[in-house]
């Protein structure tokens, strides 16, 4: 794999305050990485560094392979070859929609730069508002613009910060997949930094989840959902709750809720305490099942309902029915339990 | 029903009956009008042979001189202005923090103070050049010294204690757009100078036209510096034709000339303050990287905005004071008692009064969708705008006017004389710096009372507060710091005007500005220098003010 960029053991402290932790990742060229976490987890931190507007003081910032930030090496914001989509965008008030495109274009032909921005124009869908002022535009065609004048300059990185706060959250998943192709289709590796799992699940192909400034796991959607390698990150990726157990024999662990089968790593050995991930999908509905549960509480999510049930031990779980299942709170319903992935923790 | 119209009869009860109090709303905003319609209004009557006169000796000169002071003035305050405003914002360097406010203090300075202080100090016999003599051994003509007194002098004079209006403006634009426009274009490839060439200094642009224009206005209406200076511009020449030449008609015409560029800036500074609406780049504030400079460069930018402050204050401030030393115990007495109690006196009432006129408007107008409302109130606003010398010819014409119209009819009538009711008193005085000051209390008070939204209004109401409760409780509060600010604004503002109190002071009434001008054109500069250093002293009081506000509303900058 030919690396794009490289983060190599990098920590960042702000007026004496650890903001990154020993953050290391690489990331391949064209591919889309997400940097996932709650608000104020330095996530946003992360992408300052990269694009040089925070200096890191420890750690090693590479760029194809360049060394782009040291401890004895800065190179300016300016001439780091990155491109960077603001949250809310911030384009030039005073350049029209072209204008706004072509700014990083300097030292080009003119030929050149017509064609650079004739090839995003139509890859953004832009063709009706070049002429325009950005106070003209609504929020996505702001977002296009100015996703097209970071793409413009054909950046070694283009880094994302919320791409989507600012719109509508029924657009923003839609985007998110419109997103993805345009960025493949043009092959700029990115980074873009979210809270929210959906919009990185959309885009990403490798996801990085941080939390209080440190990298908990750097892998794939469906890894981090089905495989999460701590309990910080089963707990933010996805819903689900946790139950305890005792290991029987490497393949099966005993809990409240029966006994449950699946991959139980080595170093869990038979009688350990653990804990046990159950997701919303792990608990399917079943009428005939000896085991019930009563529902708690219900949340209507279209297709399905997310049902929070209590078992007759008091223990609570969460599960996804589909809808047409319309049950009373207070009433028992039939449950089994159905684990593809079994993630297990010990305690 | 609209909700327009439902809104309407929501808010109706809280600014008083619109429907009553309209016409009290028209005949304020008429009587406020009287000077400029006035003014206007003297274009109608043929003057030919006296502008002929005028043309042929003077006019030529007014205009150039205006011109010149103009475009020296306009050019000197943009480079005194914009430069300090961009390196404060964008570097850090030895004492940048402090002189971030302290760049704003020369607006304390009145010009024509700011005139007596260099005069007296780089004069032919003042110390600087008696100084040079003394250590070269030179005589006066040995040497060349650039005189104080002249059109030049005077451009700097003005460009000094201008200034800040463009910094301040600037600044403000600089600070709004700097984080995150200006890290955008980093992204794409600009260096520090390219960000301020290519976006910075093009996003700002409307605000400077702001700053510029409040600073021509400014200079077209100064009449203490020009006059000190004998240079003959617009003001100057009006005051000439008015005492001089005895002639009201043709002074009412010059001034109705003098308004003809006031307007032109007023319409550049209007229509670039609706382009600054536009020219808003992010609603987000993050914290900038300014950037450290060291060595050379770090003492250059020192350098550059310790220069202004230098000129526009430190100068002048420190040469009043010494004389202010020297003059104290002549001067500081019983009449001085009297001088500060007069002018202070003056100043406070004509607050008080343009803050109840202007709650007054405020509270007609509150949610008000009259347009004509609101364009009266603007019109009464442009008063702002309008030279002392021109408001106080305005004023006096009609008074004398009336005045004596009213003593004809009672001596026919009733045989007794009333002499000059009106337009030998206070009241023309206050009453003209209310034309020229209102402006000041409706923009503060306005601004205040927009924070005061109908929602709490109806809050308060259906909590159970009764009219005046919702005044005492809610209002009130709200609305004390901006109501102060509104008073002491105008405040200071009347104890520097000169031109029309010159004009309309009842005789031998004195304020600082005017006993300060007196005793300067004696040429008894240091007896001068103590009222001066008084209003100097006041003058800092806003400065404070305006400094103050800047550092609460910089989200997000440090």
């Amino acid at each position: 794999m030919n690396k794009a960029i490289e983060i190599r053991d990098l920590s960042l402290s702000i007026d004496g305050h650890s903001i990154l932790n020993n953050i290391s990742f690489c990331l391949g060229e064209i591919d889309i990485a997400c940097l996932l976490g709650p608000s104020g987890c330095g996530k946003t931190s992360l992408l300052r560094c990269i694009a040089g507007f925070e200096i890191p003081e420890r750690g090693e910032i590479l760029i194809k392979g360049i060394i782009i930030n040291n401890p004895n090496h800065y190179i300016p914001v300016e001439q780091r070859n990155i491109g960077m989509v603001f949250q809310d965008y911030v384009l030039f008030p005073h350049m029209s929609v072209s204008e706004n495109i072509i700014f990083g274009l300097k030292n080009l032909q003119q030929k050149r730069i017509k064609q650079r921005l004739d090839e995003l124009i139509e890859l953004l869908d832009l063709d009706d508002q070049i002429n325009k002022f950005p106070h003209q535009l609504s929020g996505g065609q702001q977002q296009r613009v100015a996703l097209a004048r970071a793409m413009a300059p054909r950046p070694g990185v283009l880094l994302l910060d919320e791409p989507f706060a600012s719109l509508d959250i029924e657009l923003r998943e839609q985007l998110a997949h419109e997103l993805r192709s345009i960025l493949k289709q043009d092959g700029i590796t990115t980074i873009m930094v979210t809270h929210n799992q959906l919009e990185a699940f959309a885009m990403a192909d490798a996801i990085g989840v941080i939390k209080d400034g440190k990298l908990r796991q750097w892998d794939t959607a469906f890894n981090l959902y089905h495989m999460p390698k701590t309990p910080d990150v089963a707990d933010f990726v996805g819903e689900g709750v946790f139950i305890s157990g005792e290991v029987i024999n490497n393949k099966e662990v005993k809990t409240d809720i029966g006994n449950i089968k699946g991959y139980i790593p080595d170093n869990l050995t038979k009688g350990e305490k653990v804990r046990v991930l159950i997701r919303p999908d792990d608990i399917l509905h079943d009428d005939d099942s000896e085991i019930t549960a009563v529902v708690i509480s219900k949340v209507f999510r279209g297709a399905e309902f997310l049902y929070t049930l209590e078992m007759k031990n008091g223990l609570h779980v969460q599960s996804l029915i589909p809808s047409h299942h319309d049950h009373p709170i207070n009433e028992p319903i039939g449950i089994k339990l159905e684990i593809d992935h079994l993630v297990i923790f010990a305690d | 029903m609209t909700f327009r119209k439902y809104s309407e009869v929501l808010h109706s009860k809280l600014n008083f009956n619109l429907s009553n109090f309209n016409l009290a709303l028209v005949l304020l905003s008429l009587l406020f009008c009287i000077p400029v319609i006035v003014i206007c209004g003297s274009l109608f009557f043929p003057a030919k042979e006296i502008w002929t006169h005028l043309f042929n000796t003077v006019l030529i000169d007014y205009v150039s001189n205006s011109f010149t002071l103009l475009i020296g003035v306009g050019f000197l305050s943009l480079i005194l202005g914009i430069i300090p405003a961009w390196l404060i914002t964008m570097y850090k360097f030895p004492m940048s923090r402090y002189l971030e406010w302290a760049v704003l203090l020369p607006m304390s300075m009145p010009a024509y103070i700011v005139a007596y202080s260099y005069t007296g100090a780089f004069d032919a016999s003042g110390p600087v050049q008696e100084m040079i003599r003394g250590l070269t051994g030179w005589e006066y003509h040995d040497y060349w010294f650039p005189e104080v007194r002249s059109l030049g002098g005077a451009t700097a004079m003005l460009s000094f204690v201008l200034y800040p209006y463009i910094y301040l403006l600037t600044r403000a634009s600089f600070i709004e757009q700097s984080v995150c426009v200006l890290e955008v274009s980093r992204t794409l490839g600009c260096n520090y100078v390219d960000a301020f060439r290519r976006v910075a200094l093009p996003i700002a642009r409307p605000a400077i036209i702001v700053g510029l224009s409040l600073v021509l206005m400014e200079t077209l209406a100064d009449y203490g510096t020009v006059q000190y200076f004998g240079v003959s511009a617009f003001t100057t020449g009006i005051f000439r034709t008015w005492f001089g030449m005895d002639n009201s008609l043709a002074a009412a015409q010059l001034s109705a000339l003098l308004l003809l560029f006031v307007a032109v800036f007023i319409f550049l500074e209007r229509r670039s303050r609706t382009q600054l609406a536009f020219h808003h780049t992010s609603s987000r504030y993050s914290p900038l990287l300014k950037q450290k400079l060291k060595g050379t460069r770090a003492f250059f930018a020192f350098f550059v905005c310790f220069i202004p402050l230098l000129l526009g204050f430190i100068i002048p401030a420190s040469f009043l004071f010494n004389w202010a030393i020297e003059s104290y115990s002549e001067i500081f007495n019983k009449d001085f008692y009297l001088l500060l109690f007069n002018t202070l006196a003056l100043a406070f009432i004509t607050a008080l009064l343009a803050l109840a006129i202007a709650l007054f408007l405020g509270y007609t107008n509150r949610n008000s969708y009259s347009f004509i409302n609101r364009l009266l109130v603007r019109f009464i606003g442009i008063g702002y705008a309008i030279p002392g010398t021109v408001i106080a010819i305005g004023v006096l014409i009609p008074f004398a006017w009336f005045d004596n119209r009213l003593d004809d009819f009672l001596k026919i009538h009733f045989n007794i004389s009333s002499g000059l009711l009106i337009s030998g008193t206070l009241f023309i005085l206050i009453f003209a710096y209310l034309v020229r000051f209102l402006a000041i209390s409706i923009n503060t008070v306005d601004a205040a009372l927009s924070k005061i939204k109908p929602e709490m209004d109806e809050v308060a109401k259906t909590n159970g507060f009764s009219h005046i409760g919702i005044v005492k409780r809610i209002h009130i509060p709200i609305m004390r710091g901006s109501l102060l600010t509104a008073l002491l604004l105008v405040f200071v503002d009347v104890l520097k005007e000169l031109p029309a109190t010159l004009i309309l002071r009842p005789f031998n009434f004195n304020t600082l500005a005017v006993r300060t001008f007196e005793l300067a054109n004696e040429e008894r500069l240091a007896d001068a220098a103590l009222p001066a250093l008084a209003i100097v002293v006041a003058g800092i009081i806003p400065v404070i003010m305006i400094s103050n506000s800047i550092s609460k509303s910089r989200l997000g900058y440090e």
